[in-house]
């Protein structure tokens, strides 16, 4: 068992209950030293909660927490070697960004000088020199979140948690914060878990994805795996836009569409099992009906809309049985169809994946 | 185009004379009270030439001066002690889930709803239940005066801070108290450094108020004074009875400006702490986010 290194959080059959609410639902989950991990779900889903543990501000009623091998469960949060960055920052708002970012410090009766020489550089670090007299009322949103990471930062954690870090920004703003965060993440080589319900958010920042959707964490990988190889049809349809063709196994690498069509697909399932096919609407192509290259599998239906993006168009056709959207990057001199006509939409066997129902 | 619509012509005239009628009201029996208190005539209500006699009366008349004493003690440590009780209520019932809560959030807003005869007959009962007991048990001789009047101020007035912190409370988000314990304070530091610099204001406005309550108090305190103690109201009351000369209106001059002076000194308080000043405000204002320090005396607006 030597050489393996200890994760920096380890959650085992961790449960926790609100009365007869079963909030986190026995989950295990290793998240390595130096990662950049999100916790992805839809609001309600326990990812918040499961943070919260981790931070010391819930107790698990049931399981083991480890923070660098050491049992942490009941510890409280002051602890903890761990920070949090809040969702609405919870900046003290009777001090200034300086007091702020040293409270931590001064909690933890680190020498006067230090501190001083420690906030300056985690001001620094977040790129608010200069506005360390300000109040949090002066702030913008931006710049209030990169106070509650100087304050969280500034105690060196072993862990930082960030809960919907960029929730509260506008869309200009997260994004440009998105590729800040990352760069920090590296700068500062701190293990980041960080919560949200914006996949895009997940795929672009983290390293790792874990999945939850009603106090169950259903997957964990990195955000190709979770894109390409979705375990569930929650999973597929959480994690970016995707058609899913109901079907049902035949055999382990051949699964029978709901028109009867039998196709390739790799699954372990039982026979007769349901599942779902996911088509993500990039990879699907579409052609006039009789000029479906050879080697891809094709479905046929009316046109019913076009959706113009700008850098892409997405058509959405009805099948009588489905209803798929294919998305086209915008090249001129593409095949163009108008809306009634009846097309193909196809793919090859490697576009799709099969996943329970 | 201004923002806001004037009124013009006879809406003008009309609004106009409403304050001025709104402003009299209020202001006019003060005016009246003031001036008569330099009245020399023994009755009130009629002028006899200027006199400053009542105001030398009440430094010389000591039971008036005594009175005075036993009032502001009264009021000072009734409001220490309940805005320490009502604070610690307020925190409890906001902050804390226990066996009884909402029973004790019911009661504590009693002495908030009772009429005040009721409190006061009840102070009485209780007092003296509580002398008699302690007489037979302990041998203890103990009178009503200035420690019974105090406690039933401080009976009444728990609740009235605790109602006005907890509003406080309730408007701070617990997420600041997690803040605090996330970043290695203990319980104790978390209070002293975040949640009472929160809630100051509100109990600064609670203890305000107790103050006033009890300044003010006559029907509790009648009931709960005895022979050796009474307060300012109270004794006031009594002279009433007694005939009433223009020394009833030097002492509510005094009274009248000792609490506009309080009342000034708060408004400084608040406007000097919490609140940025103007002036940082508007460089927060002026300064872009990405502009530096050095750019601060740059380009005048």
């Amino acid at each position: 068992m030597s050489g393996e290194p200890i994760p920096a959080v380890k959650l085992t059959g961790i449960t926790k209950r609100f009365g007869d609410v079963v909030a986190v639902d026995d989950i295990g989950l290793e998240i390595a030293d130096g990662e950049f991990f999100a916790l992805l779900g839809p609001s309600g889903c326990g990812k918040t909660t499961t943070l919260r543990m981790i931070a010391g501000l819930e107790f698990p009623t049931e399981g083991s927490l480890k923070i660098f091998g050491n049992e942490a469960g009941t510890l409280p949060a002051n602890k903890r070697p761990v920070n949090t960055v809040f969702q609405d920052y919870a900046l003290f708002p009777h001090m200034t960004v300086e007091a702020n970012v040293a409270f931590g410090l001064k909690m933890q009766r680190v020498p006067k000088n230090e501190i001083a020489s420690r906030v300056q550089e985690a001001i620094g670090l977040v790129r608010l020199e200069g506005m360390g007299q300000r109040r949090s009322q002066q702030l913008s949103g931006g710049q209030r979140q990169r106070v509650a990471l100087a304050r969280a930062l500034v105690n060196r954690p072993k862990v930082l948690l960030l809960d919907e870090p960029l929730g509260a920004l506008d869309l200009k703003l997260r994004q440009e914060m998105q590729s800040e965060l990352k760069a920090l993440q590296r700068e500062v080589g701190i293990t980041f878990v960080f919560v949200t319900h914006d996949q895009e958010e997940a795929l672009t920042m983290a390293d790792r994805i874990g999945v939850m959707n009603q106090g169950e964490l259903l997957q964990v990988g990195s955000p190709a795996e979770i894109y390409e190889h979705p375990v569930n049809r929650f999973v597929a349809n959480f994690i970016g836009q995707t058609n899913l063709l109901d079907a049902s196994v035949v055999s382990n690498d051949k699964v029978c569409l709901a028109n009867g069509e039998h196709i390739p697909g790799h699954c372990d399932l039982p026979v007769g099992t349901r599942v779902a096919v996911c088509l993500r609407p990039e990879r699907a192509e579409m052609y006039p009906p009789a000029k479906v290259p050879d080697g891809q599998r094709s479905v046929t239906g009316r046109l019913e809309s076009v959706t113009y993006l700008g850098n892409a168009l997405v058509y959405t056709v009805v099948l009588d049985w489905a209803r798929l959207e294919v998305r086209r990057e915008n090249q001129p001199g593409g095949y163009r169809p108008h809306v009634g006509e009846e097309v193909a939409v196809s793919w090859t066997d490697k576009a799709i994946s099969v996943v329970r129902a | 185009m201004s923002s806001t619509v004037q009124p013009r012509g006879t809406t003008k005239i009309a609004l106009a004379a409403h304050s001025w009628l709104v402003y009299l009201f209020f202001f006019a029996p003060i005016l009246v009270l003031i001036v008569f208190s330099f009245s020399d005539d023994n009755n009130v209500g009629r002028w006899g030439g200027f006199t400053l006699e009542w105001y030398q009366d009440f430094v010389e008349n000591t039971q008036l001066q005594n009175a005075v004493w036993v009032s502001i003690r009264v009021a000072v440590l009734s409001t220490v002690i309940s805005v320490v009780l009502g604070t610690l209520a307020a925190l409890a019932l906001e902050r804390f889930k226990f066996r009884g809560r909402k029973v004790f959030d019911a009661l504590l807003y009693l002495p908030i709803i009772i009429p005040d005869v009721t409190m006061a007959v009840m102070m009485l009962l209780f007092f003296s239940e509580f002398f008699d007991l302690l007489e037979t048990w302990f041998g203890l001789d103990w009178q009503k005066g200035l420690s019974s009047i105090t406690i039933s101020h401080i009976a009444f007035n728990i609740s009235f801070v605790s109602v006005v912190v907890r509003a406080r409370l309730a408007g701070m988000s617990e997420v600041l108290e997690e803040a605090a314990l996330d970043l290695y304070a203990s319980r104790w530091k978390t209070f002293r450094y975040v949640t009472f610099p929160q809630i100051l204001p509100g109990v600064a406005a609670g203890a305000l108020l107790a103050l006033t309550l009890s300044l003010d108090d006559v029907v509790i305190t009648q009931f709960s004074s005895g022979p050796g103690a009474t307060t300012l109201p109270v004794f006031v009351f009594g002279l009433i009875r007694r005939g009433v000369t223009p020394l009833i209106n030097a002492t509510s001059v005094l009274m009248l400006a000792a609490s506009v002076i309080l009342v000034a000194l708060s408004l400084a308080f608040q406007q000097f702490s919490g609140r940025p000043s103007l002036r940082t405000a508007r460089q927060a204002i002026s300064a872009k986010p990405t502009t530096n320090t050095q750019s601060k005396e740059g380009i005048p607006q």
